[in-house]
């Protein structure tokens, strides 16, 4: 669709005001707003302090936003270190909110909301859905785990501002999912991408074919995808899938969304003051250049975090978008600097791999990378699930498909892998973050 | 004159290749005949069913992936050089075969001989105009069940 309007029918609603904010304004209220929470962790937050004076970094000295590369970073391994409470700068009186990460890695890491960072989170995830053309009058199935995984929550309280209708269906049961979908004439759902490909694949099994549905919009995030990923929903759902970015430190999902460009993700600046470094250097690079993104969060109250690093490679787009929002974005972020792995000296991202399935007609990004160490030599085992489209009758079309696959994952990281078909349905789906790594190594 | 076969994608891996003939069996789902490709790594599992598209949705609902493909039956005498004179036959033709198996019934001194040809239709016509016996489903299943 081309038409005159650059916002392609992007609905306005008044909350996205802070959308559109002329540039030179917007930095000056982050510069404001910076100002505040430094010195508001400085006065309440001991670690934070102690590295200022460390540094010999006065809240003072902060006059301007570039001011900000004098303040130390703060990594996951500090919410640890600190749990489960010492990172709050607000007394637990005005805390009204805990939620807390999975936890993988032994303790999860927490995070708090005062009654005024709850209601930011609901504004930016309104300014979210807004931007994927959604408002009152929608019917959004939220599929995202209630809990303590800001995922659930944060959509929901979002939906609920925007004017929305929600149905808090949390995770799991598909087939309850899908009838749900049906019955109420859903128009949008919030996901994880692959379980909302799991989804489709069970619909078609069900008979149901969602692009005859209502459902029109996705928003999906909780996990890194690729555009591949999209083009694999979008026709089979006949829906737009559109990505949302967050993560729980910072306040959950909220922090970027994608508009109806559908290119690249607006990051809420005026609440999350977004910086690229080099992840070797820590110095800032500029726009345009890729490195890690670092997120300040410039209004949370109870938990703020000052500098902290995603691990999220990415860049942030000089550009301004066509859509007319003023608050930069970000380029779609499908690599994460910690599921990278390092085979034979080679650094490896999941997304490489995925995008290199994805170059190969009719196959699914169902795959998981089982890494394995034999005699020193690591080995690397890509299982790739056989799909109707990709599955002929003889031996040598299989064979052919299969390595195909191979070849094209080898041109893409440069180490051969050993690429295995399985059977449909046996790589194990996740309702939360996909898991695409299985490293088997005794390092 | 062109029979339905299944096949099946199967990893290769113990235990494999008794889950579909129990979800068929269950079913109450006979098998005519079967034939099993294999490499290192996969199998493909094909088989020939009365009910096919029952069979089909069943295995597909278990969350199996399964081609059907036409193939083309024929009938033999069970004696040496039965197979040899088919296949000249079919080779004089330039009809190329993609892979084949043969069986057997209980009763007869017939076998059949089950092919997948790059064109089925033109090798039926010719199987047919040298007087080679074309099975039909229906007679397929109906000996079957003799």
């Amino acid at each position: 669709m081309n038409g005159f309007w650059h916002d392609r029918g992007c609905s306005f609603h008044p909350v996205s005001a802070p959308d559109y904010l002329p540039v030179a304004q917007l930095r000056a209220l982050q510069l404001h707003r910076l100002q505040v929470v430094v010195q508001l962790s400085y006065e309440n937050v001991s670690l934070f302090r102690q590295r200022m004076d460390d540094k010999g970094v006065k809240p003072a000295d902060i006059r301007t936003l570039e001011d900000i590369r004098h303040i130390p970073f703060v990594v996951k391994s500090d919410l640890r270190d600190n749990y489960p409470f010492g990172l709050f700068a607000s007394p637990m009186s005005q805390i009204v909110r805990l939620h807390a990460s999975s936890g993988t890695t032994g303790k999860p890491t927490v995070v708090a909301y005062t009654q005024e960072d709850v209601d930011v989170w609901a504004s930016v995830m309104v300014r979210s859905f807004a931007a994927c053309d959604l408002g009152p009058g929608d019917i959004i199935q939220n599929a995202y785990g209630y809990g303590l995984f800001t995922g659930g929550l944060g959509a929901h309280y979002g939906a609920e501002a925007l004017g929305a209708t929600v149905i808090p269906i949390s995770g799991g049961n598909s087939d309850r999912q899908i009838m749900i979908m049906q019955d109420f004439g859903v128009t949008a759902i919030c996901c994880t991408p692959s379980y909302f490909l799991h989804l489709i694949e069970r619909a078609e099994e069900m008979g149901v074919d969602m692009r005859k549905l209502p459902i029109r919009a996705g928003v999906f995030g909780a996990e890194p995808w690729t555009e591949g990923m999209r083009q694999r929903i979008e026709p089979r759902s006949g829906i737009k899938a559109y990505d949302i970015y967050g993560l729980s430190e910072i306040i959950g999902p909220g922090v970027a969304n994608e508009c109806c460009e559908q290119h690249g993700l607006h990051i809420f600046e005026d609440h999350f003051y977004p910086e690229i470094i080099d992840p070797q250097t820590l110095e800032p690079v500029p726009d345009g250049q890729e490195g890690e993104l670092v997120l300040t969060t410039l209004s949370k109250r109870a938990m703020p975090l000052i500098r902290y690093r995603t691990r999220d490679i990415t860049m942030l787009m000089p550009e301004q978008c066509p859509c007319g929002r003023t608050i930069r974005r970000m380029r779609r972020n499908s690599r994460r600097s910690d599921d990278m792995f390092i085979i034979r000296g080679v650094n490896v991202y999941p997304s490489q791999i995925e995008g290199a399935l994805l170059q190969v007609e009719g196959t699914l990004p169902h795959y998981l990378i089982v890494l394995t160490r034999d005699k020193d030599l690591d080995n690397i085992e890509v299982q790739v699930e056989v799909t109707p489209e990709v599955f002929g009758d003889t031996v040598g079309a299989l064979e052919d498909v299969r390595q195909k696959l191979a070849h094209a994952i080898e041109r893409t990281i440069g180490i051969r892998v050993k690429l295995t078909l399985v059977q449909p349905h046996t790589i194990e789906r996740s309702q939360g973050k996909a898991k695409r790594v299985l490293d088997n190594r005794q390092l | 004159m062109k029979i339905h076969q299944l096949s099946l994608f199967l990893e290769n891996k113990p235990g494999r290749l008794s889950e579909p003939c129990r979800l068929l069996a269950d079913a109450g789902i006979n098998i005519v005949t079967l034939s099993l490709a294999d490499t290192q790594q996969f199998g493909i599992l094909r088989l020939i069913v009365r009910d096919w598209q029952q069979a089909k949705a069943t295995l597909e609902q278990a969350g199996f992936v399964v081609n059907i493909t036409e193939v083309v039956a024929t009938e033999v005498a069970d004696r040496p050089g039965g197979l040899a004179d088919v296949l000249s036959i079919i080779e004089e033709g330039g009809i190329n075969i993609e892979y084949m198996y043969a069986f057997t019934f209980r009763m007869g001194d017939k076998a059949v001989l089950v092919f997948r040809f790059n064109n089925p239709d033109a090798a039926v016509s010719l199987l047919q105009s040298k007087q080679i016996n074309v099975i039909s489903s229906v007679e397929l299943y109906e000996r079957a069940q003799q």
